[in-house]
């Protein structure tokens, strides 16, 4: 079963509806128990990183979250979800989850900030973008991205203006920058593939 | 690259679409459910869907159309049409709609765009300006172009960026229904001047209008209601046309 973190944070009903299409079994909650006996961790959110991080702290998520990966339990980050993985954002210069190393960083283009709309992901060796074709189109909106320390593990790539990370996958941690419940048939697939992965 | 977004409109009335539709092979035209899936599955990027009764009593049936609409769909959709407090607002987001589109709300308070884009973030604040020309230049109307506001639509899509309008929906009421194309002066126009993303409504007649609107237009996106509705245009085929055409499109 697959729980999905309420932390007060963005839609949690379009996860739950892409889910509920999969036929794949999920729980919404913010229970430190319900975190332990999932088998499978997505924290999804639309917001602020410091809103995020302050709401994840009070219900003493931030330590349980990391406490869940350490024991291996796959995790996946949407959006924000994503960037609250990382030591740092520089949004209200906040310190993040710190499961994995590297920064948020906002974008310095002359093109509309935030981005918002289909983009490409130019997909490397991943089993989270397992059958998703080369430059598939993903939904996004967001006008920070994550640039992770190592690189290797950014799998999925995307250019807007520049080039950045939209995909990582770390063992058992992985994190999408678009939103994949609203991202048409690849998005689903990514899903699918993500509950492969439990 | 960023793609270009096409957008269907659907007008609700009591939960069915009205303006009348001719899918062929829809056994029931006016069930919105249907017709989503169906623009879903054609390559639609976006939806939207607007309420057009907007009265108490139709608005649990809309709500309840917007539910299994988010149920059934798996591409962002917004919704507008008579949204006039943050209550309504968080009522439609909480049903499952991504965006809200404000218009008259907006005009009327301001500071519900301000008050909204802090509770539920600028991406889901879709600032909607109906548009005419006339002496005085470029003039925002509201009720479905019924009433001059006195604002001038360059400055007042400047304002509500500045107050946390995440996107601009643009109508030329001049040109809706007249199927002769996009206001492409009045696209261009603010979509140079803001900072977010501008969809570009009214007026679209054939293939080649979309082609106009994001070349000469500069529009991030282009919505369409009839056109598709009746059948006479299929994103499809709109789409491998605008890749021949060299436009970022997502197929």
């Amino acid at each position: 079963m697959i729980l999905i973190i309420d932390y007060g944070l963005g839609n949690l009903a379009s996860v739950a509806n892409a889910l509920i299409k999969l036929e794949i079994p999920f729980k919404i909650s913010s229970k430190i128990d319900d975190l332990r006996q999932a088998t499978g961790l997505i924290l999804p959110g639309v917001g602020a990183a410091a809103f995020g991080m302050k709401n994840l702290k009070e219900r003493k998520l931030d330590t349980e979250i990391k406490a869940q990966v350490d024991l291996g339990k796959p995790l996946l980050g949407i959006c924000l979800g994503m960037q609250l993985l990382f030591s740092s954002s520089e949004e209200d210069n906040v310190a993040c989850l710190d499961i994995v190393k590297g920064n948020v960083k906002k974008f310095k283009t002359k093109l509309k900030v935030p981005q918002i709309g289909w983009n490409q992901v130019m997909v490397t060796n991943s089993q989270l973008l397992n059958k998703i074709k080369n430059e598939s189109y993903f939904y996004f909106v967001h006008s920070y991205y994550c640039d992770p320390d190592d690189k290797k593990i950014a799998v999925g790539i995307t250019s807007y203006d520049q080039n950045f990370c939209s995909v990582i996958e770390k063992n058992n941690v992985y994190g999408v920058q678009f939103h994949p419940e609203k991202s048409g048939e690849a998005g689903l697939q990514l899903i699918r593939n993500f509950w492969g992965l439990i | 690259m960023l793609a270009k977004r096409i957008i269907p409109c659907l007008d609700i009335a009591n939960g069915r679409v009205v303006k009348g539709t001719n899918f062929i092979d829809l056994k029931d035209a006016g069930d919105p459910v249907s017709l989503a899936k169906i623009y879903n599955d054609e390559g639609a990027d976006e939806l939207v869907l607007l309420d057009i009764t907007a009265s108490n009593e139709n608005r649990k049936t809309f709500i309840e159309v917007v539910r299994k609409v988010a149920k059934n769909i798996f591409i962002p959709f917004t919704v507008g049409g008579g949204i006039s407090s943050i209550q309504d607002i968080r009522n439609v987001l909480l049903a499952g709609a991504d965006k809200v589109s404000l218009n008259l709300a907006a005009v009327r308070n301001p500071g519900l765009i301000t008050d909204a884009a802090k509770l539920f973030g600028s991406q889901c604040i879709v600032l909607a300006i109906d548009v005419k020309k006339n002496s005085k230049g470029w003039e925002v109307y509201t009720n479905g172009g019924k009433t001059a506001t006195g604002l001038d639509a360059k400055l007042w899509a400047k304002e509500a960026v500045k107050l946390g309008a995440g996107e601009i929906l643009l109508t030329s009421i001049d040109a809706d229904g007249t199927k002769q194309g996009y206001d492409l002066q009045l696209t261009n126009n603010i979509s140079k001047n803001v900072n977010v993303p501008v969809i570009a409504s009214g007026g679209a007649g054939n293939i080649d209008d979309f082609i106009d609107v994001f070349q000469s237009g500069a529009a991030d996106a282009a919505l369409a209601a009839s056109l598709f509705h009746f059948g006479k245009l299929k994103i499809s085929e709109l789409k491998k046309y605008m890749q021949i055409k060299k436009i970022a499109v997502r197929i």
